[in-house]
């Protein structure tokens, strides 16, 4: 059973940007794509653990400011050939609601 | 919705490579089916030469292997020849009666060697050079026989003979003309190479006709007999003079042909259902033989076919090297020369070793490189771009290094790398620690064929780009010369055909004011661009439409966003600006107040006379500039492609060499241009005497102060290559010093790339152009002047001081979870 917590709006995350949620279990990325959907992410990248929340977004990827790699949103998985995952944490947009759940996805060691 | 059918005749690289670009932008919209009537899937028909010296095996060059094509779910069928398209019910069928029907047909069947009309052509033991089944033939041949005859001394002929050499057979080059590969080097160069190939022993028959192949006893081809009357003993002829787009197909079902399938830009033929690219076509009057057209033809057809209906071709440029280990020629564009052109050249026989640049209108028309062809990648850069060469003429002879190119192997220093010869553990991208051998694996295992796939598969040139020169020789002498660094154009990124100039003069002239109509009208293949092309169109756009143009947070690097120089550990560093360096004991108080307040872990003077507080979180930005407005400080911009500092030295006011107040003159040009976004950074500085202690010409606009008044230096560089800079010109008052700088900031502002400094992009176009519109023509620089200073009124506001006023606040509040 998962606990979803209000977070945010929609509109508190810009579009094509991302807002820090800072929780007890560290900071997650809430990301908002030019589409409206939204991701979440743990705010590491794989690499060298830049705040992905900083990076740019387009399409349903972000670019980490630090050395560029382009994680994806939708899985957390780095572009190829770039190797690694940032954890992806469950989240649900429901009338411009924002919840995420603090249990991340399986399957990333970056959890 | 069913999928259309698509089929494609002809499994070499041209095809396969238009349904790789296809399935990148479209993989779902057609049902694919693939024809090849060799007995392979597709292969790397470059490589053909190093399998026949016995370098490389067919498993190597091989391309896709036949999972490839199970894996896009595309229907293979080798060995099987199409013999027949019908237009009308839009089927095609092969000798052995398979059918598949299309909606879209795509020809792509090569050429075929030219076989000569003389008597014996058919003779057992004559044979092309094209497919692996010639290459099984002559290597048959070499264990059981002695002696070959090539017949052409073209690039095909050579590299077989030298295949054949190696496989232990005496080999004749039969030749008409006056010297070898004459399409490709001139007679000095010809005969250098000659020398070379003839120590390695072979012979060569130059200005020969064949007359007939004669026929021994057994029916084998026994010798080659020439017109005038002499014989040479051949128990195999290979005839390599030339090849012919294979266009039988296309005429038989009645589509136009002329010495190749007739296409339009979009690589259409006549019927616009049937697409055509590789040799076997004819653009513009022009069909080509070598890989790097065929790839950018692949790229415009994928284009259409996936229905995005905006790429061009618009034709090659080409150059080409011979792949006979040991061998280094290069040449490109009109290496012959002719009226009104000028050649330099260099000639050094005992080396082996010549060069000749020809020039035409300053710029570089052709080159013809034998022996040493580190360079050949830059020159073809040169020519391609169009770059005047007027201000680097008497060191263009010795190679990009010895020039200020920004682009040049920086991390290597200056030694003339003989890169081929380097060990496998040389460093080559400092950045990325790159070393030589992985590049060479990587371009040999994943068959990469383009600089952008070495670097993302390397990331080698992919951070700086100043070791490009070096992968791209790498690359050319791993794929073997005709690799595609050759597209005509280089497009901003890979959302768009669009070049940088191609896409600022659409914002201009279509009036284009915002990033989304920008995208839509110039076709844009991703809803909302990438990272590389967002930050670049929000800079044109502000720079076309200064007040007008409502810049794009979201579209700017973290750095630009929240006004400070993102660190490795994700906080932030804060650089207050000085202007001229100069400060008051108020201020420094401010600083250090400031310091304490939010526990500033770090503080550091900078190389630009100004103090950078380190560690700062992301959520006391906003607080800490607000303490810092307070105190009168505006935002340094340190961490933007903007204006960023104006060095000084003390000048006249203490100075006892000083000539004139360069402090004051420096806080002058800064309160000019502070706040001023860029293509890249910019950085000014002035010094007050000849001895320059504040480094003027490394700067992007430098200022000499002498007795009689100010040098104004351009395009000079600290960084990654230092650039000295150019000397503009001289002028009498600060007024003067204010105009010029300003206009040539606009002038960079204008016309430079997004995120070219002002060394390349003097390079590139020219001191002379610079010259003609700020120095030379007084109209022209008050123009650019004033445009300068009006893009300046929107653009001198505090960024620091509108975040403390409230905007984008968000950007810098966390939102607390507490749950």
């Amino acid at each position: 059973m998962t606990d979803w917590i209000e977070v945010a709006k929609l509109e508190d995350i810009p579009r094509q940007g991302a807002r820090v949620a800072r929780t007890a279990v560290g900071d997650i990325a809430l990301f908002r794509t030019l589409d409206d959907q939204v991701f979440a992410l743990r705010d590491q990248c794989p690499h060298k653990g830049g705040p992905l929340s900083q990076g740019i977004v387009s399409g349903h990827k972000v670019a980490c400011p630090l050395h560029d790699w382009k994680i994806a949103l939708d899985t957390g998985i780095a572009q190829a050939p770039d190797e690694g995952c940032a954890a992806r944490y469950p989240v649900r947009l429901e009338n411009g609601v924002v919840r995420l759940s603090l249990s991340p996805d399986e399957g990333c060691p970056n959890g | 919705m069913a999928r259309m059918k698509l089929v494609l005749v002809g499994n070499g690289m041209a095809g396969i490579r238009t349904l790789e670009e296809l399935l990148k932008s479209a993989p779902d919209m057609y049902d694919i089916t693939v024809f090849g009537d060799e007995p392979h899937p597709n292969y790397n028909r470059i490589m053909l030469s190093p399998v026949l010296a016995g370098e490389q095996t067919v498993e190597q060059i091989v391309l896709n292997g036949r999972d490839w094509y199970a894996g896009h779910g595309i229907a293979l069928h080798t060995g099987k020849r199409v013999v027949k398209i019908d237009r009308g019910n839009r089927f095609v069928e092969a000798d052995d009666g398979t059918r598949a029907s299309y909606d879209r047909l795509l020809l792509a069947t090569g050429s075929k060697p030219f076989i000569l009309p003389v008597p014996g052509a058919d003779l057992d033991g004559v044979v092309g050079f094209r497919d692996i089944a010639d290459v099984d033939h002559m290597i048959r041949a070499s264990a059981q026989y002695k002696h070959a005859v090539v017949i052409g001394g073209g690039l095909l002929g050579l590299e077989a003979a030298n295949g054949l050499k190696q496989r232990g057979m005496e080999v004749s080059v039969v030749h008409i003309g006056d010297w070898l590969l004459e399409r490709q080097l001139d007679e000095p160069a010809a005969r250098l190479l000659q020398q070379n190939l003839e120590a390695k022993g072979l012979k060569f028959l130059l200005r020969k006709q064949t007359r007939e192949l004669v026929r021994g006893e057994s029916g084998r081809v026994c010798a080659v007999q020439f017109k005038d009357g002499e014989t040479a003993p051949a128990d195999l002829v290979v005839m390599a003079v030339g090849i012919r787009p294979n266009t039988a197909l296309a005429e038989s079902a009645g589509l136009q042909c002329q010495r190749g399938i007739v296409v339009n830009d979009t690589m259409q033929t006549f019927d616009p259902r049937i697409y055509a690219v590789g040799e076997c076509v004819n653009h513009r009057g022009i069909a080509y033989g070598l890989v790097a057209p065929l790839f950018e033809q692949a790229k415009v057809c994928a284009n259409h076919l996936a229905e995005h209906g905006v790429g061009i071709y618009r034709g090659s440029m080409t150059s080409t090297k011979l792949k006979v280990t040991g061998i280094d020629l290069f040449s490109a564009g009109n290496f012959m020369g002719g009226e009104g052109t000028e050649e330099i050249v260099f000639q050094d026989p005992g080396r082996g070793a010549y060069k000749k640049l020809v020039l035409q209108d300053n710029k570089l028309a052709g080159a013809c490189l034998y022996g040493d062809t580190l360079d050949g990648a830059w020159y073809f850069e040169l020519m391609r771009d169009g770059t005047d060469v007027s201000d680097f003429r008497d060191k263009l002879l010795f190679g990009r290094h010895h020039i200020g190119d920004s682009g040049a192997g920086g991390g290597l220093g200056d030694e003339k790398t003989r890169l081929l010869a380097m060990p496998d553990s040389a460093e080559i991208c400092g950045c990325n620690g790159v070393c030589k051998g992985d590049i060479v694996k990587s371009i040999r295992d994943k068959k990469l064929f383009t600089l952008d796939e070495v670097r993302a598969h390397t990331k080698a040139s992919a951070s700086c780009g100043s070791c490009t020169g070096l992968v791209e020789t790498l690359l050319a002498a791993t794929v073997g010369g005709d690799y595609s660094t050759a597209p005509s154009k280089k497009p901003l990124c890979g959302c768009t055909e669009h070049t940088h100039d191609e896409i600022r003069a659409a914002i201009a002239e279509q009036g284009l004011k915002t990033m989304a109509d920008t995208m839509q009208a110039l076709g844009w293949q991703t809803p909302d661009g990438c990272n590389k092309c967002r930050p670049a169109l929000n800079y044109y756009l502000l720079c076309a439409w200064p007040g007008e143009y409502r810049d794009d947070a979201q579209s700017r690097f973290i750095n630009e966003r929240a006004h400070g120089n993102i660190q490795k550990d994700g906080s932030f560093s804060v650089v207050p600006r000085m202007f001229g360096g100069l400060c008051t004991p108020a201020e420094l108080r401010a600083i250090a107040d400031v310091a304490d307040k939010f526990q500033v872990p770090e503080m550091k003077v900078t190389g630009g006379q100004r103090i950078d507080l380190f560690g700062v979180k992301k959520e006391d930005l906003p607080a800490m500039w607000q303490d810092l407005s307070a105190a009168g400080f505006v935002s340094g911009h340190a961490y933007g492609k903007a204006m960023r500092t104006v060095k000084t030295c003390v000048g006249a006011k203490w100075c006892r060499f000083g000539t004139q107040d360069s402090t004051g003159l420096g806080v002058k040009l800064e309160e000019l241009t502070w706040g001023s976004w860029m293509p890249h950074k910019f950085k000014l500085a002035v010094s007050g005497c000849p001895r320059n202690c504040a480094e003027a010409t490394i700067k992007d606009f430098g200022v000499v102060c002498v007795d009689s008044g100010y040098e104004l230096h351009i395009g000079g560089n600290g960084g990654i290559k230092v650039r000295v800079t150019d000397l503009l010109c001289r002028v009498a008052t600060e007024e003067e010093v204010l105009e010029y700088c300003a206009a040539f900031t606009q002038l960079y502002r204008e016309e430079a790339h997004y995120l070219e400094r002002t060394a390349p992009w003097v390079e590139r176009v020219g001191l002379a152009h610079v010259k003609a519109r700020v120095v030379e023509d007084e109209a022209s620089r008050k123009a650019l002047a004033e445009r300068f200073r009006l893009s300046q009124e929107p653009a001198q506001v505090d960024p620091w001081k509108e975040r403390t006023e409230g905007a984008l606040t968000r950007e810098f509040t966390p939102i607390q979870v507490s749950a």
